[in-house]
C-alpha cells in the first residue's frame, strides 16, 4: 500500500549498547508525525521489548514497520531457537534467561506479556530451530 | 516568549562557518549558512554545548554586565553554590558572601538556601505518592526545555517546582522589603554557572513573572572577587546554608537531599538523552526520582564557571564536611503552594511535527526517506546540516536543496 510509511532495521545480538536502536528511530519517526503521546508510549515499551528479547534470545533479528493513518504494524523477525510452549512464555514472570543476563537487569519474565498487554493486536508464530515473529499493531489514538 | 533573545548569540567576525557547534548540537539546532553558524531558536534547548565546542570563541553566552548592579540602590546578590567551587584553598563560603559586599552588592543570600527548601519540598512531594514517577527534577532548564521538546510523553514526570535559584531571589526580595527598603531600590541579581538559568529566571518560562532584575557571570563576578578577597579583615557570619544546599552545585547532590536511594543522576547532555530514552521505555521504572543537569558533572560545569568541573567538585568537597548538614531556619509548609510551583508549563512549539495533516506528514516523512538513502550517508556537514538525516528533513521542509550536498557534485563531476 503506497499510502503506508516502510521503515526496515536490522537488530544486532549480544550488543545492548546498540540494542533499543531501532525502536528509537521509530519513536523519533511518531514524534515527527504527530502520533500522540499515548500511543508513541505503547509503541516505544513494546518494541523495545521485543528488540531486547532478540537480543537476549535469538542472537538478533529484523524489525519491519508499516506506518499507515490510523496504527503501526511492527513485525520482528528472527532466526532463532524459538519458542517451545508459546503460553508458558507469555505469562507474567516466566523467564529462560541465563544468570549472565539477568545479571544485566534483563529477563524478568516481563518481556512478552508486556509486549502483549501494550498492543492492540499481538501475533506470536514460533517454531523450534527456525525462529520467531511477533506481529504487533497498534492502533493510534 | 521572545526566542531570539535567548542564550547565546553569535560574534559573526569570529565564526569561521567551522562545523564544530553544528555537529554537537544535541537538539541539531544549527545549520551553517552563508558561511556563519546559524542557531534555530525554536530547537535551541541553551544547554551551552556550542559555547564549548566553538574554537574560534565565536558563541557567546549572554548574561547582564556587572554595573547594570548600579541602577538600583540596593543591590542583592543572589549567587549559585557552584560559584564556592572556583577558589583553591577556600576556608568558608563566608569568605567569598563577605567579599560580594566588598564589591559593591549591599546584601547576600545564597541559591542554597533555595535548594534546602526545594529538597525537603521534593521529599514531601514524593513522600505523598501523588507524583508520577520516576520523578524528574526540573533544576536544570535546559532538561525541562529538551523534555517539553522533545520528550513530550515524560512531561507528567517532571516535578512542577520552580528552580532553588528562583525560590532564593524571591526571598532575597521579601526579606529586603520587610527591612523597609522601597520596592524600586531593590536589585536582585543571580550570579548563575550557565546562560540557561539566567534566561528562565528574566524570562518567565513557568513563572507568572521574572524574578531576577539582572543575570550575572561566575567568572566576571570570580575576576571582581579574586583582589578583594586577600585584603578582607573581617569575615562577616552571612551564610545561612549548610552542605545539603552547596551540594546541588554537583551532579548526585540534589539526589542526596531527598533521602531515597531509589536515585538515578546523569550529567551531560549526551547522557541525559540516553536516560530519557529509556525512561520512554519504561526501563527505568525501579526508579523513584531522576536528577538529570545538561552539564558535565553538573552546574559545576556550566560554561560561566572559571574552574574544570572536576577541580570545582574536589575543591567543594574539601570545605563541605566542616558544614552543618542542613542550616535552614525556613519551614517549607508557612509558604504558600504557589511560592514552590510552576504557575504554568513551559511553552515549547512542537517544532519536530512535519505537518499538521498526518497524511501530509506521512508523505513528507517518505520523502525524506527517499532523500536520505540518496546521500552518501557521512555526515559530513559540508551541507550546513550536522548530519545526512537532517539534511533530508531540510530539503523536504523546503529549507535547503539537494544540490548543497557536495558528496553527490563530487560523485557526478
Amino acid at each position: 500500500m503506497s499510502e503506508a510509511l516502510h521503515l526496515e532495521f536490522e537488530v544486532a545480538g549480544n550488543n545492548f549498547v546498540s540494542a533499543g536502536g531501532a525502536s528509537d528511530e521509530v519513536k523519533k519517526t511518531l514524534k515527527m508525525l504527530g502520533v500522540s503521546t499515548a500511543s508513541i508510549r505503547k509503541v516505544a515499551i513494546a518494541m523495545y521489548e521485543g528488540e531486547i528479547n532478540m537480543v537476549i534470545h535469538a542472537g538478533g533479528g529484523r524489525a519491519i514497520v508499516d506506518i499507515y493513518r490510523d496504527r503501526i504494524v511492527i513485525v520482528l523477525q528472527d532466526n532463532g531457537p524459538g519458542i517451545p510452549d508459546i503460553d508458558l512464555a507469555l505469562t507474567e514472570g516466566y523467564s529462560t534467561a541465563t544468570d549472565s543476563i539477568r545479571d544485566l537487569g534483563f529477563g524478568a519474565g516481563m518481556g512478552l506479556p508486556n509486549m502483549k498487554k501494550y498492543t492492540d493486536e499481538f501475533k506470536i508464530e514460533s517454531e523450534v530451530g527456525k525462529g520467531t515473529t511477533v506481529t504487533m499493531v497498534v492502533n493510534f489514538v | 516568549m521572545d526566542k531570539s533573545i535567548h542564550t547565546v548569540m553569535l560574534d559573526r567576525d569570529k565564526c569561521k562557518g567551522c562545523i564544530s557547534c553544528m555537529k554537537r548540537c544535541p537538539t541539531e539546532a544549527i545549520r551553517v549558512r552563508g558561511g556563519k553558524a546559524r542557531v534555530l531558536y525554536d530547537r535551541c534547548i541553551g544547554c551551552g554545548e556550542c559555547v564549548r565546542m566553538c574554537p574560534h570563541q565565536a558563541k557567546l553566552p549572554i548574561y547582564d554586565s556587572f554595573d547594570k548592579i548600579f541602577d538600583y540602590k540596593y543591590k542583592i546578590a543572589v549567587p549559585a553554590p557552584s560559584l564556592f567551587g572556583q577558589f583553591n584553598n577556600l576556608k568558608s563560603v563566608d569568605l567569598i558572601l563577605t567579599g560580594l559586599l566588598e564589591i559593591g552588592f549591599d546584601d547576600v543570600y545564597e541559591v542554597a538556601v533555595g535548594a534546602e527548601l526545594i529538597s525537603e519540598k521534593t521529599r514531601k512531594l514524593l513522600e505523598s505518592g501523588k507524583l508520577k514517577k520516576p520523578v524528574i527534577s526540573s533544576a536544570c532548564p535546559a532538561v525541562v526545555e529538551l523534555i517539553y521538546m522533545r520528550y513530550k510523553g515524560l512531561a507528567d514526570h517532571v516535578i512542577d517546582l520552580v528552580a532553588p535559584a528562583e525560590v532564593a531571589l524571591k526571598l532575597a526580595r521579601e526579606e529586603a522589603i520587610q527591612k523597609g527598603i522601597p520596592k524600586e531600590d531593590i536589585g536582585v541579581f543571580f550570579i548563575s554557572p550557565c546562560p540557561a538559568k539566567g534566561f528562565a529566571l528574566k524570562n518567565p518560562v513557568t513563572s507568572a513573572k521574572a524574578v531576577a532584575d539582572g543575570v550575572l557571570s561566575i567568572s566576571e563576578i570570580y575576576l571582581k572577587l579574586l583582589p578583594v578577597l586577600p585584603k578582607i579583615k573581617e569575615v562577616k557570619k552571612l551564610s545561612k546554608t549548610g552542605m545539603l544546599g552547596l551540594r546541588w552545585a554537583a551532579s548526585g547532590g540534589e539526589c542526596l537531599g531527598i533521602d531515597n536511594d531509589k536515585y538515578l543522576a546523569a550529567d551531560g547532555v549526551e547522557n541525559v538523552i540516553n536516560v530519557l530514552r529509556e525512561m520512554e521505555n519504561d526501563a527505568l521504572s525501579y526508579i523513584d526520582f531522576v536528577e538529570l543537569g545538561a552539564c558535565t558533572s553538573g552546574c559545576v560545569g556550566g560554561v560561566l564557571n572559571v574552574e574544570n568541573p572536576f577541580a570545582a567538585r574536589a575543591r567543594l568537597r574539601s570545605f563541605r564536611h566542616r558544614l552543618e548538614p542542613m542550616k535552614n531556619a525556613l519551614n517549607v509548609d508557612e509558604y504558600d503552594e504557589e511560592f514552590f510551583h510552576w504557575d504554568h508549563e513551559p511553552e515549547v512549539k512542537d517544532i519536530f511535527r512535519l505537518d499538521e495533516d498526518f497524511g501530509m506528514a506521512l508523505k513528507k516523512m517518505r520523502e525524506i526517506e527517499e532523500v536520505y538513502s540518496s546521500l552518501p550517508q557521512l555526515d559530513c556537514g559540508q551541507c550546513g546540516a550536522p548530519s545526512c538525516r537532517a539534511f533530508a528533513e531540510d530539503v523536504v521542509l523546503g529549507e535547503t536543496t539537494i544540490d548543497k550536498c557536495q558528496q553527490l557534485k563530487n560523485e557526478n563531476k
